[in-house]
C-alpha cells in the first residue's frame, strides 16, 4: 500500500498571515433532504454533529458538517476513517433517497491564520467578512476558482478548492499575503 | 517665470529637499511637492507639446483635471507614459521626460502644424484621409500614427516589475472626496453607526477649504479637517483612504476605488495599486468642483493657469507661476487668488473683470490691497509664445478691434466660474439640471441614479452638488467668449481643449457643418476626447455649440460621463492575475512527473496534458511515432485523469440516464460499460464517453476532459429546473481519481505483475466490463475499455495515490519497455480506429447520424435530449456531409481543416465545397497519412476520388474510404 499524498506537500508560508496546507483530510459529500431524519442520523453517525443550518458549520466529536447548498453537506472526518463512516452513513440512510461520496482526494484545504486573515481573503473572495462568525461557511470564488471557506476560530480560516487548482490557490493566496500588502480594512475582531 | 517663494507652503517640508530630473536636467523640489509644483518651483514652466499643433504647453491646473502636464515617468521596467505631473507626488530620484515633441521640447519641428492651422480645421482627419481609399492603410495611418499621439508606449519586451491587487469591500456609505463636505457626511454617517469608507484621491484631506482659509464651526479649516480625519480614523466602523480615487459608479452600488498604494515610493515592497471593488449601500459624492478656463486668444500659452490652481500652488507648495500676475475673471472667487498672491509677495498687475460693475467684499479687499481692478474689461489676447510676456486688453463688450492697453506680465490666472464634478452622479444615470445664475450643471435631485429598489443611491454634497459656498458674493457673469463679440481671428486662437487642440472656431465650424448633437461634435472636433476627458473643456465647448446653434445650453446637454474618472492602470484591473497565476492551471496528480520528463504540454481547457514525451534530440513527430509503436507492439501508459467522472445516483438514475444519452443506458448491467453520446436539445453532439453501471441505482459517467464541468452543470440544470421531482443526485468525482490507462498487447501482463485480486483474464473481465479490487496494493476500479483499439485497462485510483500507482505501473512495465504516451499518440491511435473526437469531428452543428453513429441512438426510447431535434427536415436530409475516412493517393498527410473545393461559387460569392477534413495524422501503424472528413453524401461514395486543398493552393488527390483504418473486426482489443 503506497502512501497517500495531499495536493500541496508544501512548507508553510509566513507573510501578513500564516498559510499552511491542512494535509490529507477526509471529506464526504452528502446529498439529500437535509431536514430528513435519515440524513440527520447519517451526519450524526459520521461526525457526531448535528445537521448545520444554512451557511453554518457544526462540530461533532468525530468530525464536522458544513452546509454547502440546500441539499448538500460536506462532512469532514479523519482521512483514514472515510470508508467506515460511509458504511455507517449508508446504514443510517436505509431506503431514504440520499447519496454519500468520498471526495477526500478531490480537494485541497489551506489554513489561513492571523489577525489580517480577513483582509487577505477579501482580496480574493467577494465576501463581506464584517460579521462573519466563527462556524460560518461560505461557498464563493477565490480569484478565478471555486472555493468554500469557513472560520475555524477568531484568526483561523479554512479554505478548500479542487485538487487540480491547489497550486494555483496556494501561489495566489501567497501573492496577496506578501509583506507590504497590509490593508487595514477589517480591524475589529 | 515660475519660482519658489521664500516662505510658506503648507504641504512641503523644506528640510527634506528631493532631487529629480526632467529631460535629464537635475532639479530640486521638496518632500510634499507634486511633480508639477517641483518643476514650477524650479522654474520649468514649459512641460510638453500639444497633440495636433505641437504648441508649447504649461501647467494649467493643480489636480486630476490637468490637460497639459503629461510626462513619461520612470525608466525601464517602471516607465509609464502620459503621467499627470499635477497628481504625481515627488520622490527622490524621480525621472520625467516631456512628450510629443521632436527633436526637443524647446524646438519642435511639428510646431509647423501650428503655423498651418488653417489647413487643420475640425474634422481634418475625416475630410483629408477619406480618399483615395487605399491610402489610409499604407500612407495616411502610418504618418498620422507617427506624428499624433502623446507618450510612447513602453518597450514591448519590458515587463512591469510591480505587483497589483484587488480588494472586495462592503459598506453602507461610501464617501467620495475628503474635503469638508465629504468629511462632514462621513462623520454624520459614522456617528449614526453606519459602515463608512472615505476615499480621497489626493494624499491630503480638506479640499479647497484648507487652501482658501475657510472657517468651519469656529475653527480654521486645517484644524477642523485634521480633527475630523482623526475622529474618523478612530472609529471601528470607518475606513479612511487617501490616494484613493473613486473611479467609477456602477449598477447596484458597485463602486470601483483606485488606490495608489506605492506610486510615491517606487521600489517599496508593496503592491503599487489596489483596486477596491466595493458594494456600497449609498454613495456620497463630495468630489467638489472644477474651475473653468476663459476663452480668450492665446489662453493656451504656458503661464496661463486656472486662478484656483495658482492659489493652490502658492498656498500648498509656495510656488508662484510668475512674478507679475494678471488675474482675469467673471466672478468674485478669483479675487481670492489676487489676495493669496499679494499675501505671498507676488505682484498682481491687475484683476481684469468682465463684469461692468464690480462690487462686493472680495473685490473691496483687493482694492484695499492696492491692486487695480478693471471692470467691463477683457483680455483681448495674450502675448508670448513659449511663455506669457503680457496681455492686451480691450472692452469686454466689443469685438476686440481696439486694444485699450497692454499690460506686461509673466502669468495669467483665469476663472470662468465653476463646474461641479457630477461624474459619479452621472456614471449610473443621474440627470443634471442647469443652474443659470451660476452657469453650471448640477445634479437634479428628482432624477438620481436608481438602485435595485428604485431609489436613488448617489447623493451629491458640497460643491459637487453645485453649492459653491458663494453666498454673499456678487453674481458671476457667464462668459463663453472674451471679448463678447470676438472676431474670427481671435476665436481661432481661443483654446477650448488645449491637449487635443480644439478651438472655439473648430466647434463653430462643426455647428455650421451640421453637427447639432454634442456627442457628434465631440467626436468630430475631438473636443474633450483627450486623456483629461474634457474636465476643463466640455462646458465651455457646449456653450459655444449652443450659441452657434442658437439654443439654450441645457437643450444642448452634456456628453456622457463615463468611468473611470481619470485613467486607472491596467495593472490594477489585472490585479494579482499575472505571471504564473495569470490563469488557474489545472494539474493532474502526475503533473510534476510529466514535467520532470520534459514533456511537451498541450493545453486542454485549464489542464495541461502531455502532448508527447520527447527524448533528447528527438522531434515531437518522432516521439509520437515511438510512443504509438511501443503501445501497439507492447504496452504504453497514459495519464487519463482529466477525463470527467460524474456519479449519477438515485432511484430514477436509469430514467435520467436514458434522457441524457441517445442510447439506452437503463438496461446496462452492473459491472458493464457502454459507450454513449450526449446531445443538446437541437440534436447536436455535445459530449461522449463510457458509462459504467456501478450498482442498481448508480452510474459513473465518463466525459471528455474539457466537458466535465459543463456536463455536470448540464445535469444539474435538468435536475434542478426541469425534472426537479426525479430522485437523482449527481456528484462530480472527476478529481477524486487518478486514471491511468495501461494499453497494448502486454497490458494484462503488466497489471498482473503488479499484483491484483482482480481476475483480468479475457473471460473474467471481458471487453467493456469493469471490476473493483486492488492493483499493486492500491484500491482500484479497473475498466476494460479502449480508445486505441488495443487491449486496454483504465485504472482509477484515489488521486492521492495516483503518482505512486503511476510509478508502480512504470516499474512493472519496464520489462516490456513500457513508456508514457501523450495526447497526440492517443489521437492518432483513435483515428486509426475511426473513433470520433468531440471538438474534432464535432463543432456544435454535427448530429450523431452525420458520424454514422446510428447504432448509438435508441429507437426504442420514447424520448431523449435531442431526439426531436434530429428529426427536423434538415437533419434527415441525405445531402448532409457525413463522416468518411480519407486516404491520399500519394500517402501524404492532409492539412487539418482542409476543404474539398468544387467549381463555382455559392450565393455569398464563396467557393463551393463538398467536404472538409476533421482529423488528419501520419499513421505510423499504416505508414501513411490518414484522415477523417465530413463529405457530402460521403458514405455513398466509398472508393471515389476527391480533391482537397493542399499547401499553397495545390490540390491533393485522395480516396474516400472506411474511417476504420486499423483492425476493423476489433480483434486486438478483444484478447
Amino acid at each position: 500500500m503506497s502512501e497517500a499524498v495531499s495536493a500541496l506537500p508544501h512548507a508553510p508560508y509566513s507573510g501578513i498571515v500564516e498559510l499552511s496546507e491542512a494535509g490529507l483530510t477526509g471529506m464526504i459529500t452528502l446529498r439529500g433532504d437535509l431536514a430528513s431524519a435519515p440524513v440527520a442520523a447519517a451526519v450524526l453517525a459520521a461526525t457526531g454533529a448535528a445537521v448545520p443550518d444554512i451557511r453554518r458549520l457544526t462540530m461533532g466529536d468525530s468530525g464536522k458538517a458544513a452546509w454547502m447548498s440546500p441539499d448538500e453537506l460536506l462532512l469532514i472526518v479523519p482521512y483514514g476513517d472515510v470508508s467506515a463512516r460511509l458504511q455507517s452513513m449508508s446504514a443510517a440512510f436505509g431506503d431514504a433517497f440520499a447519496t454519500a461520496a468520498d471526495v477526500s482526494d478531490a480537494r485541497a484545504m489551506i489554513s489561513v491564520t492571523g489577525a489580517q486573515a480577513r483582509d487577505v481573503l477579501a482580496k480574493i473572495c467577494p465576501v463581506d467578512f464584517a460579521d462573519f462568525a466563527v462556524g460560518e461557511v461560505r461557498r464563493t470564488r477565490a480569484a478565478q476558482v471555486a472555493a468554500a471557506l469557513w472560520r475555524e476560530d477568531e484568526e483561523t480560516w479554512s479554505i478548500i478548492c479542487f485538487r487540480s487548482v491547489a497550486h494555483y490557490m496556494w501561489d495566489m493566496v501567497q501573492t496577496v499575503a506578501r509583506p507590504g500588502s497590509e490593508v487595514g480594512l477589517y480591524r475589529k475582531s | 517665470m515660475s519660482h519658489r517663494l521664500p516662505a510658506g507652503g503648507r504641504l512641503i517640508d523644506r528640510s527634506r529637499p528631493l532631487d529629480f530630473t526632467f529631460n535629464g536636467r537635475t532639479m530640486r523640489g521638496f518632500a510634499g511637492d507634486t511633480l508639477a509644483a517641483a518643476m514650477m518651483g524650479a522654474g520649468q514652466t514649459l512641460v510638453g507639446r500639444s497633440f495636433k499643433y505641437h504648441r508649447p504647453r504649461g501647467v494649467v491646473a493643480a489636480g486630476a483635471e490637468e490637460p497639459n502636464a503629461l510626462v513619461g515617468l520612470g525608466e525601464g521596467q517602471r516607465f509609464e507614459p502620459n503621467q499627470r505631473t499635477t497628481t504625481t507626488e515627488l520622490f527622490a530620484g524621480l525621472k520625467a521626460e516631456s512628450q510629443n515633441h521632436w527633436p526637443s521640447l524647446d524646438f519642435d519641428m511639428g510646431a509647423i502644424n501650428s503655423k498651418l492651422w488653417r489647413f487643420f480645421p475640425a474634422g481634418f482627419y475625416y475630410k483629408t484621409f477619406i480618399q483615395p481609399r487605399a491610402f489610409w492603410k499604407h500612407v495616411y495611418e502610418p504618418i498620422v500614427r507617427k506624428t499624433a499621439g502623446l507618450g510612447k508606449a513602453p518597450h514591448p519586451e519590458t515587463r512591469d516589475v510591480d505587483r497589483y491587487e484587488q480588494l472586495y469591500a462592503f459598506c453602507d456609505v461610501l464617501v467620495a472626496g475628503g474635503g469638508v463636505a465629504g468629511l462632514s457626511a462621513a462623520l454624520g454617517a459614522a456617528r449614526a453607526g453606519k459602515r463608512v469608507i472615505v476615499m480621497e484621491q489626493t494624499a491630503h484631506f480638506g479640499g479647497r477649504a484648507v487652501v482658501d482659509g475657510a472657517m468651519i464651526d469656529g475653527m480654521d479649516a486645517d484644524t477642523w479637517v485634521s480633527g475630523a480625519v482623526a475622529d474618523l480614523r478612530g472609529m471601528d466602523n470607518v475606513t479612511v483612504l487617501e490616494r484613493t480615487m473613486v473611479a467609477g459608479v456602477h449598477d447596484h452600488g458597485y463602486v470601483l476605488g483606485y488606490q495608489r498604494v506605492a506610486d510615491h515610493e517606487p521600489g517599496a515592497d508593496k503592491p503599487r495599486h489596489r483596486l477596491w471593488r466595493v458594494r456600497a449601500g449609498e454613495l456620497v459624492s463630495a468630489t467638489g468642483a472644477i474651475e473653468r478656463p476663459l476663452s480668450f486668444a492665446g489662453n493656451d500659452i504656458p503661464g496661463v493657469m486656472l486662478a484656483s490652481a495658482v492659489r493652490d500652488y502658492v498656498v500648498n507648495w509656495a510656488v508662484s507661476p510668475g512674478r507679475r500676475v494678471v488675474v482675469v475673471t467673471n466672478n468674485d472667487d478669483a479675487y481670492r487668488t489676487a489676495l493669496a498672491l499679494h499675501a505671498a509677495g507676488v505682484t498682481v498687475a491687475a484683476v481684469i473683470d468682465a463684469r461692468a460693475e464690480v462690487t462686493g467684499d472680495l473685490p473691496a479687499k483687493v482694492r484695499a490691497a492696492g491692486i487695480r481692478v478693471a471692470g467691463g474689461t477683457a483680455i483681448r489676447h495674450v502675448e508670448g509664445s513659449k511663455a506669457v510676456t503680457g496681455v492686451a486688453l480691450c472692452r469686454f463688450d466689443s469685438d476686440g478691434g481696439a486694444v485699450t492697453e497692454t499690460l506686461p506680465c509673466d502669468a495669467v490666472a483665469m476663472s470662468g466660474g465653476w463646474s461641479p464634478v457630477v461624474h459619479l452622479w452621472s456614471h449610473c444615470g443621474g440627470k443634471l439640471t442647469w443652474d443659470a445664475p451660476r452657469a453650471l450643471f448640477r445634479p437634479d435631485p428628482a432624477r438620481p441614479p436608481l438602485g435595485h429598489d428604485g431609489q436613488g443611491f448617489v447623493t451629491c454634497v458640497g460643491a459637487s452638488n453645485g453649492d459653491l459656498g458663494d453666498e454673499g458674493e456678487a453674481p458671476m457673469l457667464p462668459v463663453w467668449l472674451m471679448p463678447a463679440q470676438a472676431d474670427y481671428a481671435l476665436r481661432s486662437k481661443m483654446w477650448l481643449d488645449p491637449q487635443n487642440d480644439v478651438k472655439v472656431s473648430d466647434v463653430q465650424l462643426a455647428a455650421r457643418e451640421g453637427y447639432a448633437s454634442v456627442e457628434h461634435t465631440k467626436r468630430y472636433t475631438t473636443l474633450g476626447m483627450a486623456t483629461d476627458q474634457g474636465k476643463l473643456s466640455n462646458i465651455n465647448g457646449l456653450a459655444i455649440l449652443s450659441d452657434a446653434l442658437g439654443q439654450p445650453i441645457p437643450q444642448t446637454g452634456t456628453t456622457t460621463f463615463r468611468p473611470p474618472y481619470t485613467p486607472i492602470s491596467l495593472g490594477a484591473i489585472t490585479g494579482e492575475a499575472r505571471g504564473p497565476i495569470f490563469q488557474p492551471l489545472r494539474r493532474t496528480p502526475m503533473h510534476a512527473w510529466h514535467e520532470a520528463q520534459g514533456t511537451y504540454w498541450e493545453p486542454v481547457g485549464h489542464w495541461r496534458r502531455p502532448y508527447c514525451y520527447p527524448r533528447t534530440g528527438e522531434s515531437h513527430a518522432d516521439a509520437v511515432i515511438r510512443e504509438i509503436n511501443q503501445t501497439r507492439n507492447s504496452v504504453g501508459m497514459l495519464d487519463a485523469s482529466t477525463l470527467g467522472k460524474i456519479l449519477v445516483r438515485g432511484p430514477d438514475a436509469g430514467k435520467f440516464m436514458d434522457m441524457l444519452y441517445t442510447n439506452m443506458m437503463s438496461t446496462l448491467k452492473v459491472g458493464k460499460c457502454r459507450y454513449g453520446l450526449m446531445c443538446n436539445e437541437n440534436g447536436f453532439l455535445s459530449d461522449d464517453g463510457v458509462v459504467a453501471r456501478l450498482s442498481e441505482d448508480s452510474f459513473l459517467c465518463h466525459t471528455t476532459s474539457g466537458g466535465a464541468d459543463r456536463i455536470h452543470a448540464w445535469m444539474e440544470d435538468w435536475l434542478q429546473c426541469e425534472w426537479w421531482d426525479w430522485k437523482v443526485h449527481v456528484v462530480n468525482l472527476t478529481e477524486q481519481f487518478a486514471q491511468i490507462a495501461v494499453v497494448g498487447p502486454n497490458a494484462r501482463k503488466v497489471l498482473e505483475k503488479m499484483g491484483t485480486d482482480i481476475d483480468l483474464s479475457r473471460e473474467a473481465l471481458p471487453f467493456m466490463d469493469w471490476r473493483e479490487g486492488t492493483v499493486g496494493g492500491v484500491r482500484a476500479r479497473v475498466f476494460r475499455i479502449s480508445f486505441s483499439g488495443e487491449l486496454s485497462y483504465e485504472v482509477a485510483v484515489p488521486a492521492s495515490q495516483g503518482q505512486a500507482f503511476w510509478t508502480a505501473v512504470a516499474e512493472a512495465g519496464a520489462d516490456f519497455g513500457i513508456m508514457p504516451y501523450g495526447t497526440e499518440a492517443l489521437h492518432v491511435m483513435r483515428a486509426e480506429k475511426g473513433f470520433i473526437m468531440i471538438g474534432d469531428e464535432t463543432d456544435g452543428t454535427i448530429i450523431p447520424q452525420d458520424l454514422n453513429l446510428h447504432w448509438a441512438i435508441s429507437k426504442k426510447k420514447e424520448d431523449f435530449l435531442g431526439k426531436r431535434g434530429m428529426e427536423r427536415s434538415n437533419m434527415i436530409s441525405p445531402d448532409r456531409w457525413k463522416l468518411v475516412g480519407i486516404e491520399t493517393l500519394d500517402g501524404s498527410v492532409l492539412e487539418d481543416g482542409a476543404l474539398a473545393p468544387l467549381p463555382g461559387t455559392n450565393a455569398n460569392g464563396q467557393r463551393e465545397t463538398q467536404g472538409r477534413i476533421t482529423s488528419s495524422y501520419f499513421s505510423p501503424t499504416l505508414g501513411k497519412g490518414i484522415a477523417m472528413a465530413l463529405v457530402h453524401r460521403g458514405p455513398d461514395r466509398m472508393g471515389d476520388e476527391i480533391e482537397f486543398q493542399g499547401k499553397g493552393g495545390a490540390r491533393v488527390k485522395a480516396r474516400i474510404v472506411d474511417p476504420v483504418f486499423y483492425d476493423k473486426d476489433g480483434e486486438k482489443q478483444n484478447v
